[in-house]
């Protein structure tokens, strides 16, 4: 990806729960993320840090941060100094470690988080001003950042179901920005991130479902 | 249309026949595809949550904070009290700088500018000059536009974070943004604005992050009052035709230089400096265990 013009609220900005913009706002984030990859609310979470986010944490609540963004709750949400009880009440358990995740960057964290029925495993890190980027996804090598639509899927990786994803995007209208794809081994599953310049309505995301060979669908917007 | 340095940025501004603030409206539309009209009604949204985060920091008595209590609340006292020197330009930038940051490290809602670790400078330096020369919210919009343009072409050319480059690169950095936006309120011109980004960033090089226990309380949070105090001292030198002598791109470039010579224990690690006092270290060792850590 070509390095972003900076923008006037890049560094006005954001407008955040403090005290730090990587290890709080970044933090909100990647918890977010990981709830929207996941799709559903999150009833259990193991939470891995690495590096600068295992050292500092504490001190610039990168816990509760990481725990409010699994809440659903955004980088300005004022009850993100309360995210910890109100876990407790909606039924969130968690759990805090300090680990290793091979060379990535300072402020990186793995996240396992499941649901009613699904289950995830995200890397990130949060990588300045907010700014994050997601790594792995369900151990896909991936690039994600946040700042176009995207839509996830995880498929079987055979021909033509990428041609698929495509053109229901294109049958409405989508641009798509940046495309994403890898896979373990060959035939097995794969998985396509499709960041776009447009909103992806609900029934491209049902198109997209109906597609042979998709198992997965997420529509991750921007945040 | 590209922004990435202060130079060029004045060109535009010569090119088009506009000042610094409509030009910086304009790349922000051009970039995030939206209109001027749009841009300067975000940039409303961000000064209403600068005033809130003031208001707030002001009632702050610092329950949510752990070495450091309530600093805004007790400037604010001594203010009315009359137990500080200067008048109330001076007491002002003090006081919203103080307030802001005591809000941030309580978890507080605030604008990071341009990180969070320094969003006390730019409302401190700027609210509290605006109400003294008494602008219109336009104006001040106008004047916070330009701050985000010397932000921009800081970003473009080196760290803005404590981690890579010590707080020059936070407090410096925002600083100096806050000097250019004042020179820019008192219609100063683009090389002035730039002028004064450049002495008030000067005054910073070779500031380290040396934070307490890892806490964004001391010293950041005194620190963010002296920064928009000396935003304000470098504004006043250029409007008096004092200039910066260095160029405010070679003046990051400095600082990036000087980031990088920084050792590891000075960039936010809380392992040097500061940090590493014998009293920095005892109070981090009372916070590990009243937290059990």
């Amino acid at each position: 990806m070509p390095m972003a013009r900076i923008g006037l609220f890049d560094v006005v900005g954001p407008i955040m729960v403090g005290p730090s913009s990587s290890h709080t706002a970044g933090a909100v984030r990647l918890g977010l993320a990981t709830r929207r990859i996941l799709g559903k609310d999150v009833t259990k979470a193991q939470v891995t840090l690495h590096g600068s986010f295992a050292a500092t944490y504490w001190g610039h609540r990168t816990d509760v941060a990481l725990i409010a963004g699994l809440l659903g709750m955004a980088m300005d949400d004022e009850r993100i100094p309360h995210a910890l009880e109100i876990a407790e009440e909606a039924g969130l358990e968690y759990t805090f470690e300090h680990g290793d995740l091979g060379d990535v960057h300072p402020n990186s964290v793995r996240i396992q988080a499941e649901g009613s029925e699904d289950k995830v495993v995200i890397a990130g890190a949060s990588v300045g001003g907010g700014r994050i980027n997601i790594f792995e996804v369900n151990g896909f090598d991936v690039g994600v950042d946040g700042t176009y639509t995207t839509l996830m899927t995880m498929h079987r990786d055979e021909p033509g179901v990428i041609a698929e994803v495509t053109k229901v995007l294109a049958i409405h209208g989508i641009n798509i920005a940046f495309l994403d794809v890898s896979r373990k081994t060959r035939g097995s599953k794969a998985l396509l991130l499709a960041e776009t310049d447009d909103l992806i309505p609900d029934l491209a995301l049902q198109h997209v479902m109906r597609i042979p060979g998709v198992i997965v669908v997420r529509i991750l917007p921007r945040f | 249309m590209d922004i990435t340095s202060a130079s060029q940025l004045l060109e535009l501004c010569t090119e088009r026949d506009q000042d610094l603030a409509q030009v910086v409206a304009e790349y922000e539309a051009f970039r995030s595809n939206t209109s001027c009209e749009e841009v300067r009604k975000q940039m409303r949204e961000t000064l209403k949550v600068m005033r809130a985060a003031v208001e707030n920091g002001i009632q702050d008595k610092g329950e949510r904070t752990h070495i450091i209590t309530g600093y805004g609340h007790l400037f604010n006292e001594a203010s009315r009290e009359g137990r500080v020197l200067g008048g109330s330009l001076f007491h002002n930038v003090i006081l919203y700088a103080l307030a802001v940051g005591q809000y941030n490290a309580g978890l507080g809602r605030i604008v990071a500018c341009p990180t969070a670790g320094a969003c006390g400078v730019v409302p401190g330096a700027m609210l509290a000059v605006a109400e003294e020369v008494g602008s219109s919210d336009e104006e001040l919009i106008e004047a916070l536009l330009v701050m985000g343009g010397v932000g921009i072409v800081s970003a473009s050319q080196g760290p803005i974070s404590g981690a890579e480059a010590g707080c020059q690169s936070e407090c410096g950095v925002a600083s100096a943004m806050a000097a250019g936006a004042i020179v820019h309120l008192m219609g100063g011109s683009g090389e002035q604005v730039f002028g004064a980004a450049s002495l008030a960033l000067q005054s910073h090089l070779g500031l380290v992050c040396d934070p307490l226990a890892s806490l964004v309380e001391v010293p950041c949070v005194t620190r963010n009052a002296t920064s928009a105090t000396t935003a304000v001292v470098a504004a006043n030198m250029a409007l008096a035709g004092i200039p910066g002598v260095i160029p405010y791109d070679e003046t990051v470039v400095a600082m990036k230089q000087i980031g990088k010579a920084m050792p590891e224990s000075l960039r936010e690690t809380s392992m040097g400096g500061l940090a590493a006092s014998p009293t920095g270290k005892r109070l981090y060792k009372e916070m590990r265990e009243k937290y059990r850590l």
